[in-house]
């Protein structure tokens, strides 16, 4: 069988505190292709962002494996570029600056210097930020920090973009506004996309497959769903679209039925 | 009242704004923006001057009677008025102006407080970063550092059989504690994020020192620093009263073995107004140098 392009593989994760074993995730496989938009959507604690991480390679898998086009991932590496949840900007350098970080250490030897700027300004672009290059991310808002946070992260061409709750921050309009710009980016580029959300609308609209966790300890992968919806894919349209409304009611019913957690209600 | 208000505000909407444009109010917030920043530092600058009078006053009916054993501020003017006047009277051994005292001290404490501030950086990089060195050093930091600048002096002075070293040792040994200690705090409190940011990008170890660890922890540093300047200039009078030689410490241990307590009085002023430029200064360096990194 042909291996997956990214590709988990019975991914046991557990952490270990004052002897004290908790085994967050159990058994998770998952095989993502080329060019697809995932979400993972669970609810909190339920290991979402362990899931990441581990693919990121900023925590070491207990026992299994994850493999990035048949080469285990041990460590973290720009080819699996993250966008953390709080844009994780460094305050200290400027929006271009930021980008330029990235850049200038991915491509140090593969591109010249005005090469390097070029890519920066380029994708800066991509997420309409170039006006505000020369400001602190103090300056700017909270929107702009995470659009940044998603130029810093395609300017390392990864071939798989980590998003870790990326508009959890955000308010509704703003999340909105970004939504359609990760879309429009992900036509344009053809992105491996991960993303983790909490949010049922955004992994619908943004996702080919969604991932439904269990609730945790030892949450395991409970479903995954497919959404057969066309692309480009508009959020007016879809509000009244039949796959739509059917994807949403199977996430919110795994969510809120089968999967309640009970602590939060 | 103010429900009222809410129900009639569409109606009026319209009008109401331009009213605003044609009354012309940019203008007249001009000339009262000015005053109001006027009387914004006259209100920074009157309190103090105010209490300087009094305290002034209160110190003059204090100390005007001939048997007191301080003098008043109109008699430390008349003794010392050569003094005042004259701060970069150049003399014969250490009879030197003012000026000249203040600066053999700050050479003093410029190179032992240099000396602190790249030992002390670098030992709290150390520090903050390995647990092993934490483990090991923190003890003895600890120890180290409660001990009073003064008792280092004679062992200084047993080791380097030099005033002058020995002095600068003691500025260093003073102020390294307190840069070692915050810069190891602030190390050990760059965010998770940032760290992850690094380990994505692949930074090696000296683009990671250079390029997140001294620019994430430099708000620390800066408060080390800050407090080291402070706690030099404290330590650079005791350590001068007993090595001699040009220097404001010695020269006010000149002063009282001279019986010349307006001297005294006039020197401890410029030692005061000194250590507060020095702390202002590296204050102002640490927020050019900080600027973006205290609010993320």
């Amino acid at each position: 069988m042909a291996k997956s392009y990214l590709s988990i593989e019975l991914v046991d994760k557990s952490f270990e505190r004052n002897g004290q074993v908790s085994e967050v995730l159990k058994q998770v496989s998952l095989g993502v292709e080329k060019g697809e938009f995932i979400s993972i959507i669970g609810h909190s604690g339920c290991g979402k962002s362990t899931l990441l991480n581990l693919v990121a390679g900023l925590t070491k898998v207990t026992s299994g494996a994850v493999l990035l086009e048949n080469k285990e991932v041990s460590e973290p590496g720009p080819e699996r570029a993250v966008v953390f949840q709080n844009h994780s900007l460094l305050p200290w350098l400027t929006v271009y600056e930021n980008v330029s970080l990235a850049v200038d250490k991915v491509f140090s030897r593969k591109k010249s210097k005005a090469e390097r700027h070029d890519w920066v300004m380029r994708n800066l672009d991509l997420v309409q930020m170039t006006h505000a290059k020369d400001k602190k991310p103090s300056e700017v808002s909270g929107g702009m920090k995470q659009r940044v946070g998603i130029a810093r992260a395609l300017a390392m061409e990864p071939k798989v973009l980590l998003l870790d709750e990326p508009f959890g921050a955000l308010d509704a309009l703003t999340r909105a506004h970004l939504q359609d710009q990760v879309m429009q980016i992900h036509s344009k580029l053809g992105n491996t996309v991960l993303m983790i959300t909490h949010d049922v609308d955004e992994a619908v609209l943004l996702s080919d497959r969604i991932v439904m966790m269990t609730n945790g300890p030892a949450a395991r992968i409970g479903e995954i769903l497919d959404v057969p919806i066309a692309r480009p894919r508009n959020r007016i349209e879809l509000a009244t679209d039949r796959s739509y409304l059917k994807c949403r009611e199977a996430v919110l019913k795994f969510l809120y039925e089968r999967h309640r957690l009970v602590e939060a209600a | 009242m103010s429900v009222t208000n809410l129900n009639t505000a569409p109606a009026k909407a319209k009008p109401s704004a331009q009213v605003v444009t044609f009354s012309a109010p940019a203008k007249r917030p001009a000339p009262s923006q000015f005053m109001r920043r006027l009387s914004a530092v006259a209100g920074d600058i009157v309190p103090p001057l105010v209490t300087l009078l009094v305290l002034l006053v209160a110190w003059e009916f204090i100390c005007s009677s001939p048997t007191s054993s301080l003098p008043s501020p109109t008699r430390v003017m008349a003794e010392s008025w050569d003094l005042i006047v004259h701060p970069f009277y150049v003399g014969q051994g250490t009879d030197q102006g003012m000026a000249w005292h203040i600066m053999a001290s700050l050479q003093r404490v410029a190179v032992g407080y240099a000396i602190a501030a790249v030992v002390g950086i670098a030992m709290g990089v150390l520090v903050g970063q390995s647990q092993w060195a934490m483990k090991g050093l923190d003890p003895i930091f600890q120890i180290l550092r409660t001990v009073p600048p003064l008792a280092w002096l004679p062992l200084s002075l047993a080791a380097f059989r030099d005033g002058n070293p020995s002095a600068i040792f003691v500025i260093f040994i003073t102020a390294v504690w307190p840069v070692i200690i915050n810069t190891a705090v602030g190390i050990r409190n760059i965010p998770q994020d940032y760290q992850n940011v690094a380990k994505v990008l692949r930074l090696n170890q000296f683009e990671y020192f250079a390029k997140i660890m001294l620019p994430a922890a430099a708000p620390y540093i800066f408060t080390g620093l800050r407090i080291g300047i402070g706690l030099s200039w404290l330590a650079i009078v005791a350590a001068e009263m007993l090595i001699g030689g040009v220097g404001i410490g010695f020269f006010i241990w000149d002063a009282w073995n001279s019986s010349l307590i307006s001297d005294i009085i006039v020197a401890l002023i410029y030692v005061g107004v000194v250590g507060f430029f020095l702390d202002r200064f590296i204050a102002f360096i640490g927020r050019a140098v900080t600027r973006g990194t205290a609010t993320a």
